[in-house]
């Protein structure tokens, strides 16, 4: 049982190499789904361990804490890797027929072997209390993204991969460099020990740069505006099942990097009473929350339009950070969570889409409303929770968001986050629109997607709403997680 | 490449030097500067040195891509499995001294095998990425 914390990283791991020496077919397909399902069994026994023990350290090859590479596991990171459980877990049953149209036949096992290599990067950056052990993980994540990207069909996913090798290689390194700073400045890599090491070296200017290179570099990777410009081609000419794993996690994962360095490495009262973080942080939020909603509005690809409001929906996630309060840090986890559930299962239905219709532009879903009923319904049950209808899970962040923020009296806050939340209805109209309103002028008509991808869209849609009902889990674990980092220690 | 005769016997003297001392990096990487990685880069190197001179042609005779992808998996996975093997013997992931009654032997063992997962890997990989840019030039 105490191996749980890196089996959790190591079993993805295991099963990557080994998908791509089976040969193609069922058997890596089959693989990966029961090493993504075997992840989430442990995710949810190591979120009840963290219940039960608080915060559990595992020490690499039986070295000891500073020295050697420690995993460490609370609240905040037990709640991350839930999520990536449950989306590789929903994502890899469905890719099968997805990757069997979108993909050649012989590129199936390096597909599952690379979808289990990101997954297995991300869920290693969770995991990990060691900040140089973060930046080889997110190398892993990265080559296995960027090799994934450009697996689409459109010619263009080359271009949008390379543009995002290149964006991401700044921001990792960005990362390095203030990781290799901080370094230099107290001789350790490990989380805990800089914590409690770097308040007497505050205020140094190599300090200070060291900050500025590891928010720039990690906002690069979570595409915070206006650091945003890799994401729109990235995930619009993805396969679809890429694309709904990469839009659900990673930049999720990057957002809980964000809080975990600004929170338990630097401490709180470091980077937003001494430094501006506070100030520079929520101004791009506010502006990407509505710059990118805005540009959203006139997409005519459905998946781009998704990329725009996922670059909106960050921007929640990084407003609530920012404000410093233990309120505004439980929504922005809140959302991490729940924004993860939401923009899956809205590009687990544009898959499906794709695979009847072959295009994800707006005009050529006209009629599917009809064609295909069940894919649109989850369409729209997933808008309307991207929206913040009650009942769903967008409600209860956004409304978590909207008190934390009316808790500092922050009134043109709130108008902005309604102005956004109200730019998402009417991007999520013109798409339902039209599906449901204008009649299907070519004569070819669609059927139905195949059950195999329609049971994982809808479990997620219901996962939406079950959440939405149901708080206790994801609230619970949100305020205590946020607690936990704003009391100041990992 | 056939006119070059200088080339050719160059490199034929020099390819089997250069995968010796590869070896010696790799063994001796556990006591003096060294390892699996840099090993690995230098029996790349001379087989990259055997595709430039000879083509990909005949490289590809002796070593396959089919054969380079298993070689690099088998190195992945012969790490972790030193890593698996030591969390079953008792001790945590990658914890080398379980490996051996001794757990200074355990140490050797542990370093050494893992060092050969990495060397298989890194060669590997460094050459099949060659075979794959050098078969669309010829193209």
């Amino acid at each position: 049982m105490e191996h749980l914390q890196v089996l959790i990283v190591l079993i993805p791991l295991l099963c990557a190499p080994v998908c791509a020496l089976l040969p193609s077919g069922r058997l890596p397909w089959l693989l990966a789904t029961l090493a993504a399902w075997s992840t989430l069994a442990m995710a949810l026994l190591l979120l009840g361990q963290v219940h039960q023990f608080g915060t559990l350290s595992y020490a690499l090859g039986d070295w000891a804490a500073p020295w050697g590479i420690e995993y460490r596991l609370d609240f905040a990171n037990a709640l991350v890797q839930l999520l990536l459980a449950v989306i590789a877990s929903v994502v890899l049953p469905y890719a099968y027929r997805s990757a069997r149209r979108e993909l050649d036949n012989d590129k199936q096992p390096s597909f599952y072997a690379a979808m289990l290599l990101l997954f297995s990067g991300l869920m290693g950056i969770t995991a990990t209390g060691d900040a140089f052990n973060v930046f080889v993980f997110l190398e892993i994540s990265s080559l296995a993204t960027y090799a994934l990207l450009a697996l689409g069909r459109d010619r263009r996913a080359l271009t949008s991969a390379f543009r995002y090798l290149i964006m991401g290689t700044v921001g990792a390194t960005f990362f390095l460099i203030g990781i290799g700073l901080l370094y230099s400045m107290t001789g350790t890599l490990n989380m805990a020990d800089l914590a409690e090491r770097l308040p007497a070296v505050a205020g140094t200017r190599t300090m200070d740069t060291a900050v500025a290179f590891l928010v720039v570099g990690i906002c690069l990777k979570l595409a915070l505006f206006p650091l945003h410009l890799w994401l729109p081609n990235a995930y619009t000419y993805a396969p679809s099942a890429v694309t709904a794993m990469v839009a659900a996690i990673s930049t999720k994962v990057m957002v809980y990097v964000l809080i975990r360095f600004l929170y338990t490495v630097l401490g709180a009262d470091y980077s937003f009473n001494q430094l501006p973080l506070a100030q520079v942080l929520m101004v791009l939020a506010v502006m990407g929350m509505l710059t990118a909603s805005a540009v959203a509005l006139n997409q005519p690809n459905a998946k781009r339009l998704l990329a725009y409001s996922s670059i909106a929906q960050v921007g929640y996630m990084v407003l609530g950070l920012s404000l410093a309060s233990e309120l505004g840090l439980t929504a922005s986890l809140l959302h991490m969570f729940n924004h993860g559930l939401i923009k899956c299962s809205l590009f687990l239905a544009l898959g499906c889409v794709y695979f009847r219709v072959g295009s994800t532009d707006v005009e050529r879903m006209a009629g599917l409303g009809r064609a295909m009923p069940w894919t649109m319904a989850a369409f729209v049950a997933g808008g309307l929770s991207l929206i913040g209808v009650p009942l769903t899970v967008g409600f209860i962040s956004k409304w978590y968001l909207v008190l934390a923020v009316l808790e500092q009296d922050w009134w043109l806050l709130v108008v902005a986050i309604l102005m956004s939340s109200l730019l998402s209805v009417a991007y999520i109209w013109r798409v339902v629109e039209v599906a449901y309103f204008q009649p299907n002028k070519s004569r070819e008509t669609s059927r139905e997607a195949p059950l195999a991808m329609l049971i994982p869209t809808w479990i997620l849609v219901l996962a939406n709403f079950y959440f939405g009902l149901d708080t206790r889990l994801t609230v619970g674990v949100a305020e205590a997680a946020a607690s936990a980092l704003i009391g100041g220690g990992p | 490449m056939y006119s070059h005769v200088i080339l050719r016997v160059v490199a034929k003297v020099l390819i089997p030097v250069i995968v010796l001392f590869a070896l010696y990096v790799q063994f001796h990487g556990e006591y003096g500067p060294g390892g699996g990685f840099q090993a690995g880069a230098i029996m790349a190197a001379g087989l990259i040195l055997h595709v430039l001179i000879f083509g990909q042609r005949v490289t590809r005779k002796m070593i396959t891509l089919r054969a380079l992808r298993i070689v690099s998996a088998c190195g992945v996975l012969l790490y972790a499995s030193v890593g698996l093997t030591s969390m079953l013997k008792g001790g945590n992931f990658l914890n080398y001294s379980v490996l051996a009654a001794n757990p200074v032997t355990g140490q050797h063992l542990g370093i050494i095998v893992i060092e050969l997962g990495v060397g298989a890997t890194v060669a590997s990989t460094l050459l099949a990425l060659i075979y794959i840019f050098t078969e669309r030039i010829r193209t």
